[in-house]
């Protein structure tokens, strides 16, 4: 479990930009995670995926490692957003591109 | 199994008893739900916060039984 954690800690610290999901950006298996993928394209800025439907461990981990209850979930420099609904309030209010955006390297 | 919106309404409700409980069923089959929430608790509030607030009150029925519920929360004035 806290191999997970690990695992899940190293990814979001060297990735700007990732989205844990179910499916690929591509073939996106989940409406929720497809939005997802849909906001981030629009954004224009690279971004990372993990299918956590490749990998139980990072499925179930994941949950825990940010306390929150779905997939998709996206992390920025780090940090963790949040879900498909808040990137889409995000994005309406233009924070998600300012996020995003904003001190990119 | 499907939870019905009355249920959702009465468990937030529960939890925070300021909010104003807004539900939509979008599929029309007691499985795909929308919500809005408003409470003087979100105020100031980070959004992952206000959400986490309300995944609580539904006792880690979110992303089980309750599998799709798009959640929004406000707080009653001013922020939007």
């Amino acid at each position: 479990m806290s191999d997970a954690n690990n695992r899940i800690g190293e990814i979001v610290k060297n990735n700007e930009v990732v989205l844990f999901m179910k499916g690929t950006p591509l073939f996106p298996q989940c409406g929720f995670s497809s939005r997802a993928v849909t906001i981030l394209e629009h954004l224009g800025a690279p971004f990372e995926t993990v299918d956590v439907l490749q990998d139980p461990e990072i499925r179930q981990g994941i949950k825990e490692y940010s306390d929150w209850p779905t997939i998709p979930q996206l992390y920025v420099k780090g940090e963790f957003v949040g879900g498909s609904d808040i990137m889409m309030e995000m994005f309406k209010s233009g924070e998600l591109q300012q996020l995003v955006g904003a001190e990119a390297s | 199994m499907p939870m019905a919106a009355k249920e959702i309404e009465r468990l937030i409700r529960e939890a925070i008893p300021d909010a104003e409980v807004t539900i939509r069923d979008l599929a029309g089959d007691g499985d795909h739900y929308a919500a809005r929430v408003v409470s003087a608790r979100f105020a100031g509030m980070p959004r992952v916060k206000q959400h986490q607030l309300v995944y609580t009150a539904l006792g880690g029925r979110m992303g089980g039984e309750l599998h799709a519920l798009q959640l929004e929360t406000a707080a009653p004035t001013g922020d939007e």
